[in-house]
C-alpha cells in the first residue's frame, strides 16, 4: 500500500527541523497543492447478508462485509463482528466496492453550465501543460452529490479535449466539502490530459486559424512539447535550470512515470499513432478515453498495458465516434495479447461517464455493455463487469492500491444497492467514503452544495414536495 | 415485473428465416402489454394477418395457415415512439453538411417543413429501429441565430423506406425562456412581444384591419401559423421555468392554442395547473440537474410527480446521452422514472401511447389493438430493464431486419478474433 505522501514530507521536514538540518543542500519543498482531506473517524459497520462483488472477479453470496477504522478488515461468510459496530442488514441487496469515474468534468463545468463556469478548457494555446484542472474545481458543484448518490466514490477530473495536451487531472474523493484540497485524494498521482483528433484541430485549426489545423499537425504538436521536456529533463538533471517551467515540469513528470497519461482519442489508428509517439519518448498511456474504436484494437490495446475509459453506447456526434457499437467495452475487456515471457495480458475495460448525468448511472451503463457482451457470446459475469466500474479506473488513475476492491486494508470505499446494480431500477442505499457513511437513501437529507440552498421560496410546492418512494 | 427468460435464439432464428414475413403469423404464450382497454394480457396469442392485427388475446384460435411461434413467455409491447428527436434529420452533428434540423437565418420560420429534408436512409433508423423504436417524431430546432419559430415536425415511420412519413406538419415548435430570448436579443418580455406580434399578425389575416408585418413573418410562415391559432396544430413550446410555464399558459387560453410543453424541468411545481388545462409535458426524466437557471427546481422525481396530478407525460432521449442518436435508451430512461416513482405501466405508456396521443395518432398508434397495422417489439425480458434487448421488431405491418451498421461492424470484428487460418501461399493475379 503506498504510504500517504503528505504524511512522509510533513514528518520528513519535521525530522530535519529536529535534526538541526545540516545538510548543505536544500530541502526538497513540500508538493504545493497538498491534500488536506482527512477521513472522519467512525464507527466499525458489518454489513451482512448481502451478495458481493468484490471487483476482484469474484462473487459472494449470504455473505458479509467488515469495515473498521475506516478500512475492509474482512469480506467473507460469517465474517463475525468486533464491540460497537453498527449491523446492517443487506439481504437480499448487492455490495460493491464505489465506483469510480475515469473521466469527469465536475467541478470545472459545473451546474448550472453557464459562461462562469466554463472552466474546463484552458483554449489559449494548443499545449497547456502548465494548468491543473484542481485550480477550477468548485467543489459546490450539485452534480458531486448527485453522482455520490449514483456511487461514485472517486473521480479523475480533467481538463477538457480542446487542447493537444490540455493539463494535468486530479483525483478526489467524492465526499462534500469547501475546498477542493479537502477532497483530494491522498497519494494519488496527477494525471496529464491530452488529445487526439477533431477537437483541437477544430478550436486552433478552424475557428483559430493557426496550428494544429489537421491531424499531421496533432502529432507535430505532441513531438515537439515532448522533445522540448526531455531538454527541460536533461537540465533538471543537471542542476542547470534557472528558471522554472511550469509545463516542463508536468511533462518531464510523464517521461519519469509520476504522472500518467490520459489520452482523449477515438479512432483505432489514431491511438496506435499515439503509441509510436509515446514509444520515440518512452513515456506510458494509461488509458484512451472516450476510444469509440477501441474494439478494433483490443488486442493491441492489451499488448500494451492501455486501458480503454470508455461509453456504453454514445456514438456519431461527430465523424471520430461514427464507427462506435454497443460490444466496444466487452470487446475491449476480450482483448488478449502475450509478452515477452509468453504471459497473457488480458484487456483492461472502464466505463466512464464524461457526463454530469452519466456519472449518476454508470452501473446501468455497465449493464448495457456486459448485457451485449454476452449477446454476442462473450462470457461475462456480473462479478466480472464490476472490474469496470471500480477496479480498472483504479488502475488507470493509480489508485487501485488504495481503493477500487472491496479486499481486507483496502478503503472502505462501498456502496449497498438496492438490489443488482446492473438494472434500470438499481439505487444506491448507502455510499461509505473511507468507512464514513455519506449517502443514505432512507434518509434525504439538506443538500450538501451550498448553491442548491434557498433557490425556491420557503412557500414553494418543491421547498415542501415530499419525497417519492 | 421481468418476464419469464426465453430462448431467444430460436425465436430470432426463426422469425429473421422469414416466417415473420409469413401472411399469417401467430406469436403465442406471450405477456402483452396492449395499452389499450384490455391491459396486459398474460399468456396471449398475437394473430396477424397480411401485416395486420387480426386478433389479439386469450384462448384465440389459430387458423391451420397459420405460421405458429411460440414466444415461450416473451413480452410484447407497441413499438416505442420518441417524442421528440431530429431523426432523418441529423446524421453526424460534428459534420455540418449532414444535419438539416433547422434554419439559422430568422427569415426562414413557421412554414419550415422537416419533410424537405427527412432522410429515410439515416443510419440512425436502424440502429434504433433494431432496439425497438418503431416511430419519432422528428422536429425542428433553430440555431442560435434563428427564427422564434422552428418550424413544423413529423411522425415519421421507422418501418419503411416508402412511407417513412406518418404524418406531415403534425406540430409547430418554438423555443421560449432563455433559448427563445437569446434569439431574439431580447429577454423574456421581449420574446413574449414577438410572440404576440406575430399571433395577432396571423388572426388579422383577410380582416379588413390588418396587423400588418408587424411580426415581419413571410406569407408562407403567417399561412403556416393559421392551423396553430385555431388550435388544429399542436405548438410544441421549449420551455423549463415555472414562471414561464404560467406565461404561456395564459398565452394559450389568449389565443386558443393547443399546446404541448417540452424540457418542462419545473413543470412540477405547475402539475395541477398543466392537469387542469390537459397540456401534455414532454421531458427526460433522468435530467435532475440545474442545469441553467430556468432549471433550478430539476428533480429525478418530476415525471412521478406529473404523472400523479394527471399531466400527460411523454419521454424524449433529446437531452442526454446524444439524443437522436441513441433514441433507442428511451426505455432505459423509462425505467430510471420508475425507480424514482413512476409507476411501471405509466412509463410504459410515456413511451408508447401518449407520445401518439399527443400528436392526435392514438387511433393507429401507440397500442395494440386489432385492425392495426403491426408496430410492436418482441422482448426477452422486461422492457424497461437495460439488460433486456428486442428480439425481433415489427414496424408497418412487417417483421424488420435486425441489422444496422452497427451490428455489421460487431459481426467483423467478432469474425476477426477468430484465430486467422493458416496463411495460404501468396498468388497475385
Amino acid at each position: 500500500m503506498k504510504p500517504d505522501i503528505r504524511i512522509i514530507v510533513s514528518s520528513a521536514l519535521a525530522l530535519g527541523l529536529l535534526a538541526g538540518c545540516k545538510d548543505d543542500k536544500p530541502e526538497a519543498p513540500p508538493p504545493p497543492f497538498a491534500s488536506s482531506y482527512i477521513a472522519p473517524s467512525a464507527a466499525p459497520i458489518l454489513i451482512q447478508n448481502a451478495t458481493v462483488l468484490t471487483g476482484t472477479g469474484v462473487q459472494l453470496d449470504d455473505a458479509d462485509v467488515l469495515i473498521q477504522n475506516g478500512k475492509i478488515s474482512a469480506v467473507r461468510k460469517d465474517a463475525g463482528t468486533v464491540p460497537g459496530a453498527t449491523v446492517i442488514d443487506a439481504k437480499g441487496r448487492y455490495v460493491t466496492p464505489g465506483i469510480i469515474d475515469a473521466h469527469s468534468h465536475l467541478g470545472v463545468y459545473a451546474s448550472p453550465s453557464v459562461w462562469a463556469h466554463s472552466d474546463g478548457n484552458e483554449a489559449t494555446a494548443p499545449t497547456t501543460a502548465e494548468v491543473w484542472s484542481e485550480h477550477s474545481v468548485w467543489p459546490q458543484d450539485p452534480g458531486f452529490e448527485t453522482a455520490r448518490a449514483g456511487g461514485v466514490t472517486s473521480m479523475l477530473i480533467l481538463p477538457g479535449s480542446a487542447n493537444l495536451i490540455g493539463g494535468r487531472a486530479v483525483v478526489l474523493k467524492n465526499v462534500p466539502a469547501i475546498t477542493y484540497q479537502d477532497m483530494k485524494f491522498p497519494g494519488a498521482p496527477h494525471s496529464l490530459k491530452m488529445a487526439c483528433g477533431e477537437n483541437p484541430k477544430r478550436v486552433y485549426g478552424r475557428d483559430g486559424k493557426k496550428a494544429p489545423s489537421t491531424r499531421m499537425g496533432n502529432v507535430a504538436g505532441y513531438r515537439a512539447a515532448f522533445a522540448k521536456a526531455k531538454e527541460y529533463q536533461k537540465k533538471m538533471d543537471e542542476g542547470k535550470v534557472e528558471t522554472r517551467d511550469l509545463a516542463m515540469e508536468t511533462l518531464v513528470g510523464v517521461l519519469k512515470g509520476e504522472i500518467l497519461v490520459q489520452n482523449h482519442c477515438y479512432r483505432a489508428d489514431e491511438m496506435a499513432v499515439m503509441l509510436d509517439v509515446a514509444k520515440e519518448f518512452g513515456y506510458r498511456i494509461s488509458a484512451f478515453h472516450h476510444a469509440v474504436e477501441a474494439y478494433k484494437i483490443a488486442d493491441l490495446l492489451a499488448a500494451n498495458g492501455v486501458c480503454g475509459a470508455l461509453w456504453a453506447d454514445w456514438w456519431g456526434f461527430k465523424l471520430e465516434a461514427f464507427d462506435g457499437i454497443r460490444e466496444n467495452i466487452a470487446l475491449v475487456d476480450a482483448g488478449r495479447a502475450k509478452d515477452k515471457d509468453s504471459k497473457e495480458l488480458k484487456g483492461c475495460a472502464i466505463v466512464h461517464s464524461d457526463d454530469q448525468y452519466g456519472i449518476q448511472r454508470l452501473n446501468q451503463e455497465a449493464a448495457k455493455a456486459m448485457a451485449a457482451g454476452r449477446r454476442m457470446g462473450l462470457k461475462i459475469s456480473d462479478a466480472d463487469a464490476m472490474s469496470w466500474l471500480s477496479t480498472n479506473p483504479a488502475k488507470a488513475i493509480g489508485i487501485l492500491d488504495q481503493t477500487g476492491t472491496l479486499e481486507p486494508g483496502k478503503n472502505a470505499d462501498v456502496v449497498i444497492w438496492n438490489g443488482t446494480p446492473f438494472s434500470s431500477y438499481a439505487l444506491a442505499d448507502m455510499v461509505f467514503v473511507d468507512g464514513v457513511m455519506q449517502y443514505d437513501r432512507s434518509s434525504p437529507k439538506v443538500a450538501d452544495s451550498d448553491f442548491l440552498l434557498g433557490l425556491e421560496p420557503p412557500e414553494s410546492k418543491a421547498a415542501t414536495q415530499e419525497p417519492q418512494p | 415485473m421481468s418476464a419469464m427468460p426465453i430462448r431467444s435464439f430460436c425465436l430470432c432464428a426463426a422469425l429473421v428465416a422469414g416466417s415473420a414475413q409469413a401472411a399469417t403469423l401467430a406469436l403465442t404464450h406471450a405477456r402483452i402489454h396492449t395499452l389499450s382497454p384490455s391491459g396486459t394480457l398474460e399468456d396471449a396469442t398475437l394473430l396477424l394477418r397480411d401485416g395486420v392485427i387480426e386478433a389479439i388475446g386469450t384462448g384465440i384460435a389459430v387458423p391451420d395457415d397459420a405460421k405458429v411461434i411460440d414466444t415461450k413467455g416473451a413480452v410484447i409491447t407497441p413499438g416505442l415512439f420518441d417524442a421528440y428527436t431530429h431523426i432523418g434529420l441529423d446524421e453526424i452533428d460534428g459534420v455540418e453538411e449532414t444535419v438539416d434540423i433547422g434554419s439559422n437565418n430568422p427569415r426562414y420560420s413557421a412554414a419550415l417543413d422537416v419533410v424537405d429534408g427527412l432522410n429515410p436512409r439515416s443510419v440512425l433508423v436502424p440502429v434504433n429501429r433494431i432496439e425497438g423504436l418503431t416511430q419519432a417524431m422528428s422536429a425542428p430546432a433553430s440555431g442560435p441565430e434563428g427564427p422564434l419559430f422552428a418550424g413544423r415536425g413529423a411522425v415519421i415511420n421507422l418501418g419503411t423506406l416508402d412511407a417513412f412519413v406518418a404524418r406531415p406538419q403534425a406540430a409547430m415548435f418554438l423555443s421560449l425562456g432563455e433559448a427563445g430570448a437569446a434569439r431574439i436579443k431580447g429577454g423574456r418580455p421581449a420574446l413574449l412581444l414577438a410572440l404576440r406580434e406575430a399571433l395577432e399578425e396571423v388572426k388579422s389575416l383577410g380582416s379588413s384591419n390588418p396587423v400588418q408585418r408587424a411580426a415581419q413573418l413571410g406569407a408562407l410562415d403567417a399561412e403556416a401559423l393559421k392551423p396553430v391559432l385555431v388550435g388544429e396544430m399542436p405548438l410544441v413550446a421549449e420551455v423549463n421555468r415555472a414562471a414561464d410555464i404560467r406565461v404561456l399558459l395564459q398565452l394559450a387560453e389568449d389565443y386558443g392554442l393547443k399546446l404541448i410543453l417540452r424540457g418542462a424541468a419545473e413543470a412540477h411545481l405547475v402539475a395541477a395547473e398543466l392537469a387542469a388545462r390537459q397540456v401534455p409535458v414532454i421531458l427526460d426524466p433522468t435530467l435532475n440537474l440545474p442545469q441553467n437557471f430556468e432549471a433550478l427546481a430539476a428533480r429525478a422525481d418530476a415525471a412521478a410527480i406529473l404523472h400523479k396530478a394527471g399531466v400527460r407525460i411523454a419521454f424524449s432521449s433529446e437531452g442526454s446521452g446524444y439524443g437522436s442518436h441513441n433514441s433507442r435508451n428511451l426505455r432505459q430512461l423509462a425505467g430510471n422514472a420508475v425507480a424514482h416513482g413512476l409507476p411501471w405501466n405509466a412509463a410504459l405508456a410515456a413511451i408508447t401511447l401518449n407520445p401518439a396521443a399527443i400528436y392526435g395518432l392514438d387511433s393507429t398508434l401507440g397500442s395494440l389493438e386489432t385492425g392495426r397495422q403491426a408496430s410492436f417489439v418482441v422482448w426477452d425480458g422486461d422492457p424497461l430493464e437495460v439488460t433486456s434487448s428486442a428480439v425481433q421488431v415489427f414496424a408497418a405491418g412487417r417483421a424488420v431486419p435486425m441489422q444496422s451498421r452497427q451490428t455489421l461492424l460487431r459481426d467483423r470484428y467478432q469474425q476477426r478474433r477468430q484465430p486467422a487460418p493458416p496463411a495460404a501461399p501468396a498468388k497475385r493475379p
